[in-house]
């Protein structure tokens, strides 16, 4: 059990250490969610009230647009040179590699969620934070969900010669729960309607993620068998 | 051989009498008039869609369990065919839903789970098309089978949670059907899966020809 968490830190620090150098990934998915959150701005007229309805969605659309672009960089950095099958050759647990991935990926997003969230809150004049604290955890959960099924399908999509197209078109109908739930209840909390309708949606993510986990571990060593 | 063209034989006849059954021996809906007869088809097309997912969910795993090709053969011929059928669900309920509800489309939660289902399933054939080493093609789409098949209720639950499902979608399947509609359903949804087996059956056997070919053509 400790090597098992051992490897997964080990692949996070490599990833953490190659980011540090080149700075690829989490710049180009930094400026494509502020891109993503001032093109979408242009939908309405200036003081629109309709505007809060809709807030909640657009960035979350900015977060997975750009999420799915840092994934697709962030594996094909592990193709190029023959990185993963290395990896997938390597004497340890092969989901151990898998989950090193999804904490890398998933650190990736957080950051860029860190600085999108306050131009987003600058530009569009709406607090996600204000009614509640409880908009943290839905990122987190939203988040992780998120690096796990896209980790997953970027494996995928890289061996399949169509990359970048495959990516999305697998991913974004299975992401559908976890872009419903936290949409729902980032305008809940957005709106400040009762807080604690907002539950269901957050347990569901939770459920999503667990769900999600345990069988991506059930199933991964068998997918990259060779 | 022998049952293969005793499949064949008997679903075009099912499918005969199924036509009888609908057009003829049911009576017509007093409300909605003979666009009610677009039902037994869809109904049927639905349960056959479900069903070839789910057998592409069982072969997956079985797949990834012993490595062996004719589940993958299995599962991508019957994510095909359920493709068919699902599509034929989602052109044949707007026919119905335009002339019954007044609109072709609504994001109730069974219309938005089957379109989902499309979506899942036509990146599963696509993802086929584009990997080309046999092996992880069969090992990948079956990793998409399996996640795709449970995501489903998932989405069910989850859009249920979002709007109340519409009553008409509810009560459509239950109560208030003629014993005669009933017996229809039924025979329709018999045919139909023999129709599924028959395609299924024809799958198989221009799969086990590729390969045949293949072989050939490498040695």
């Amino acid at each position: 059990m400790k090597k098992y968490f051992k490897t997964i830190y080990h692949i996070f620090e490599k990833d953490i250490l190659l980011e540090l150098k080149s700075k690829e990934v989490i710049n180009s998915m930094l400026i494509f969610s502020l891109l993503t959150v001032i093109v979408f701005s242009f939908i309405f007229e200036p003081g629109a009230e309709y505007k809060i309805d809709l807030v909640g969605g657009i960035l979350w659309m900015a977060i997975v647009f750009a999420g799915i672009l840092g994934l697709n960089k962030s594996m094909m950095s592990e193709i190029n040179g023959g990185n993963l099958n290395a990896l997938l050759l390597a004497p340890v647990d092969k989901s151990a590699i898998f989950f090193g991935k999804v904490l890398s990926n998933f650190i990736f997003l957080i950051f860029m969620e860190i600085v999108t969230i306050p131009v987003f809150t600058i530009f569009y004049n709406v607090n996600i934070f204000k009614h509640t604290l409880l908009s943290i955890p839905v990122f987190i959960l939203g988040t992780y969900g998120f690096s796990v099924l896209g980790t997953l399908f970027s494996i995928i999509s890289v061996k399949s010669r169509t990359r970048e197209v495959m990516l999305p078109i697998l991913l974004l109908p299975l992401m559908i729960p976890i872009i419903l739930a936290a949409i729902q209840s980032i305008n809940i909390f957005i709106k400040g309607d009762t807080i604690s309708d907002a539950d269901r949606w957050i347990r569901l993510i939770a459920a999503f993620d667990l769900i999600f986990t345990f069988v991506v571990y059930a199933i991964f060593d068998y997918i990259v068998e060779e | 051989m022998k049952l293969e063209k005793v499949i064949d034989f008997l679903s075009f006849i099912l499918i005969l009498v199924a036509l009888y059954f609908a057009f003829i021996y049911a009576p017509v809906e007093k409300v909605m008039g003979p666009v009610q007869k677009i039902f037994y088809f869809h109904v049927a097309s639905a349960w056959i869609a479900f069903f070839a997912f789910f057998v592409t969910f069982i072969c997956s795993i079985f797949l990834l369990a012993t490595n062996r090709y004719i589940f993958d053969d299995i599962a991508s011929s019957s994510a095909g065919i359920g493709i068919i059928f699902c599509s034929i669900v989602l052109i044949t309920g707007p026919i119905w839903a335009k002339s019954f509800w007044g609109t072709w489309w609504t994001w109730d939660p069974r219309l938005t789970t089957t379109l989902i289902l499309w979506f899942i399933y036509v990146g599963y054939l696509m993802l086929r098309k584009f990997i080309d080493e046999e092996d992880k093609r069969a090992k990948f789409a079956a990793a998409v089978g399996i996640v795709g098949f449970i995501d489903v209720p998932i989405v069910f639950l989850s859009i249920r949670w979002w709007r109340t499902i519409h009553p008409n979608v509810l009560q459509k399947g239950g109560g208030g059907l003629h014993p005669d509609m009933i017996t229809s359903l039924i025979v329709s949804v018999i045919a139909f899966t023999f129709l599924y087996l028959m395609l299924m059956n024809k799958n198989l056997k221009i799969k086990a020809l590729e390969r045949k070919i293949l072989t050939i053509e490498n040695e």
